[in-house]
């Protein structure tokens, strides 16, 4: 039992922090946030020089092995400086399905250019009749001679109008009907019938809607030997829920720093609101919180490769949790700020806004609880 | 960094569960189970001690040359987390936990001679003398004096919440030796000898109709000047020292599972109509569980920063806080759970010793007793607001 940061967590830590505290500052984030693309692309070479975009691929696809932790380690920094580069669509994400199902001549056409910079992805799963069943699946994918035929319609694509491929899932379908088993494709974003709408995302970054019209794909656009895709994709989205938590922290860290800062310097009735009890107990409940969030995004990060079960009980866990403290963390930093919290003229709410959508992506606390309680009633695997 | 125990803490693991399986009796185990307040009484609670006592495991908290094991923090915490697990007795912590230390570290070598050995084979049973009416969480403002005379102390007054006064043959007490401008600096420890001529002792019921509470009063009590721990003045520094053991044991999450385990399973019985299916409970259930998930993370992450020798700070006050809500969550959840039950009341104890058939199932004998007196949680050891306090001047310096 030892949950110390070894020597190389915590230079990861100490360069990731010092790169957002450096170069990702307020100037740079009010330059991205009218940008139509939503981040830079300059960063993103950045990120491959520091060797972020291969922390968790396999070193013999040319990353550096990294796991949950480390992930976490950087995405609690990328949350102190609101980063909005596609890491969690492209690496978290797209990475990790690749590498849990991909074929191995798929892995090595794909991760060597993740890890270089060279090549981005989305994960298009989530459908609206959907909402945050993993399981509900509308898209499908016709076996034709040549390969395959997808058609749907996905929605909150994660930076999807930057991906080069999109990772989609889709029913399999051959001539007998459905499979019963859902598979993933990498469709170029250049493919024929391919629509995407992209959006600003609330709290930075873009998402996007896709329409999948009878695009044509070749036989091997489907990662892996089509066995169903589902246990990855939960097991894919309980680590992205892990690393965004961390990412969580990392914003309600900053949002509780500069609060207890306004709280100090802010004079009403002839001395600083930190003077009240009422506030100091309110910033405490505050510090509690953050740390408690930070607790559970460790937690679903070292229990990301446990078995199915125990996995996904930690990763909600932490999900619903940390959606939790967010909420307070994120409310009380705009009702200690008063007036001008509300406005676009401080960060807070810029923090604030990126809190709400972590709290709602993959489902918010009370589908997590749920999902939490039915899995602690499920003896075998889920 | 790595959640799983490794290969010698596992094999530690496995001596404290055959230690368990070896000692801890049926009856033990069943006191433990229906007893609703903090502590075992000390026919319980002492009978474990002595069998810790004979294994060396006496003072976990101690150091070696003081005939502690030498545990690592993490053997602590696998300790702790084992007996939580298996339902032991609740030894009152008054001796080895908290006066035990401080005689240990402030007190001079005879007081060391005569009181440590008597705290771990049990022979001395402690109560604490802190609160008194006028002073609670203001402690520092207390008045009970202590006047010296001869090689005596005369001391008049009286202390509150004093737990188990009634079964306690002695008392660790902070007292007031003199009148200064700071009033934390006149203040001095002192140990009582609870048999002294001029102390009576009342006893206050708590609303969920136990006797673990008391008055005491101090008429004229003769106390000799060599029961005073350290200096004169300095008793505030040594009670302090004292309440941080008090709150940072910092090993609750095994005891809290352990009590949202047994309502679990009542909310899965047929006795409460499968309170389980209903979704809300479920989802309350998995809401308090992932509170102890966290709490359980953060003593872990505590105890990895001790085993470096680091210091975790103003920590041990969330740790206290948060154990003390997470409880009552928990015993809020079982009234829910028990539904109809909830309304029978039985006013016997102590309940392991119930000579009729109660009015409700005895899995349930617990449940609202837990629920009321588990409201003090929040308040004894420091209250939640004083903990909130500390939190924001030592973790946030306001």
């Amino acid at each position: 039992m030892d949950l110390n940061l070894s020597d190389e967590q915590r230079l990861l830590r100490e360069s990731a922090e010092r790169f957002v505290a450096e170069s990702y500052d307020a100037d740079h984030r009010r330059k991205t946030a009218n940008d139509p693309l939503g981040f830079s692309p300059a960063v993103w070479k950045q990120f491959a020089e520091l060797g972020w975009l291969a922390l968790p691929i396999p070193e013999e696809f040319d990353g550096l092995g990294g796991g949950p932790v480390e992930i976490g380690i950087l995405m609690e920094a990328f949350g102190r400086g609101l980063v909005s580069e596609p890491y969690v669509a492209t690496i978290v994400l797209g990475a990790a399905l690749i590498d849990r199902c991909g074929s191995t001549a798929q892995k090595q056409a794909s991760l060597p250019k993740i890890a270089d910079g060279s090549l981005k992805l989305a994960f298009a799963h989530s459908e609206r009749a959907a909402r945050f069943d993993l399981a509900k699946v509308a898209t499908i994918a016709n076996k034709t001679a040549q390969g395959w035929h997808l058609s749907g319609s996905k929605i909150a694509v994660l930076d999807g109008h930057a991906a080069d491929e999109i990772i989609v899932s889709a029913h399999l379908h051959d001539h007998q009907g459905p499979s019963g088993r859902i598979g993933l494709f990498l469709v170029p974003a250049t493919a024929q019938g391919l629509a995407i709408s992209d959006y600003p995302r609330l709290g930075g970054g873009r998402a996007c809607n896709v329409e999948l019209s009878d695009v044509q794909l070749a036989e091997d656009a489907l990662l892996g030997d089509g066995k169903d895709a589902l246990p990855a994709i939960e097991w894919a989205v309980d680590r992205a829920m892990a690393a965004l938590g961390a990412e969580a922290v990392g914003i309600m860290q900053t949002l509780l720093d500069t609060t207890l800062d306004y709280t100090k310097i802010r004079k009403q009735f002839g001395r600083p609101l930190s003077a009240n009890q009422v506030i100091r107990h309110r910033l405490a409940d505050m510090a509690i919180q953050v740390d408690e969030a930070r607790s559970m995004a460790l937690r679903a990060a070292l229990k990301a490769d446990q078995p199915p079960v125990e996995r996904a009980r930690a990763a909600s866990a932490a999900k619903a949790k940390i959606g939790k403290c967010a909420r307070f963390v994120g409310e009380q930093s705009i009702q200690l700020h008063g007036g001008m919290g509300v406005t676009e003229e401080l960060e807070v709410g810029a923090y604030f806004k990126r809190l709400v959508a972590f709290d709602t992506l993959f489902g918010g606390s009370a589908h997590h609880y749920g999902r939490h309680a039915q899995l602690s009633r499920t003896t075998q695997p889920a | 960094m790595d959640l799983s125990f490794n290969a010698e803490e596992r094999a530690f693991q496995s001596e404290v569960r055959g230690f368990i399986a070896k000692n801890l009796t049926e009856e033990m185990k069943r006191a433990t189970a229906l007893t609703p307040s903090v502590f075992s009484d000390p026919d319980i609670g002492m009978a474990w001690q002595r069998a810790l006592h004979k294994q060396g495991w006496g003072a976990p908290g101690w150091p070696v040359d003081h005939s502690g094991p030498s545990w690592t923090p993490a053997q602590r915490w696998i300790f702790e987390s084992e007996c939580a697990r298996a339902g032991v007795p609740n030894v009152n912590v008054m001796g080895v936990k908290m006066v035990g230390p401080v005689i240990i570290g402030f007190g001079s070598p005879e007081q060391k001679n005569f009181y440590l050995p008597r705290i771990l084979s049990g022979e001395d049973y402690w109560c604490q003398g802190y609160s008194e009416p006028g002073s609670g969480s203001d402690l520092s403002s207390l008045r009970t004096r202590a006047v010296r005379d001869g090689d005596d102390y005369i001391i008049n007054g009286t202390k509150i919440w004093t737990t188990h006064a009634h079964h306690a043959n002695r008392m660790f007490a902070l007292v007031r030796t003199s009148d200064g401008p700071r009033q934390q600096d006149g203040i001095s420890f002192i140990l009582i000898d609870m048999k002294t001529p001029g102390i009576t002792t009342r006893p206050i019921l708590t609303i969920g109709g136990d006797h673990e509470v008391n008055q005491v009063f101090f008429d004229d009590v003769r106390v000799p000047v060599a029961n005073r721990v350290g200096d004169e003045g300095k008793g505030w520094t040594y009670g302090k020292y004292l309440l941080e053991f008090e709150r940072g044991s910092g090993i609750a999450s095994a005891k809290l599972r352990e009590g949202l385990r047994a309502i679990t399973e009542l909310a899965e019985s047929d006795l409460t109509g499968r309170a389980i299916d209903s979704p809300d409970i479920a989802s309350r259930i998995s809401e308090v569980e992932v509170d102890i998930d966290a709490l359980e993370m953060t003593e872990l992450r505590v105890l990895s920063a001790l085993q470096t020798g680091q210091n975790p700070g103003a920590v041990s006050s969330i740790l206290k806080l948060r154990n003390s809500e997470i409880r009552q969550a928990v015993t809020r959840l079982g009234v829910d759970v028990i539904g109809h039950d909830a309304l029978a009341v039985e006013p016997m104890r102590p309940l392991y010793k119930l000579n009729h058939e109660p009015a409700l199932p005895a899995d349930m004998l617990t449940v609202v007793p837990e629920y009321l007196n588990g409201r003090a949680y929040t308040i004894f050891g420091g209250t939640s607001e004083i903990q909130r306090d500390i939190i924001a001047k030592m973790m946030l310096g306001i």
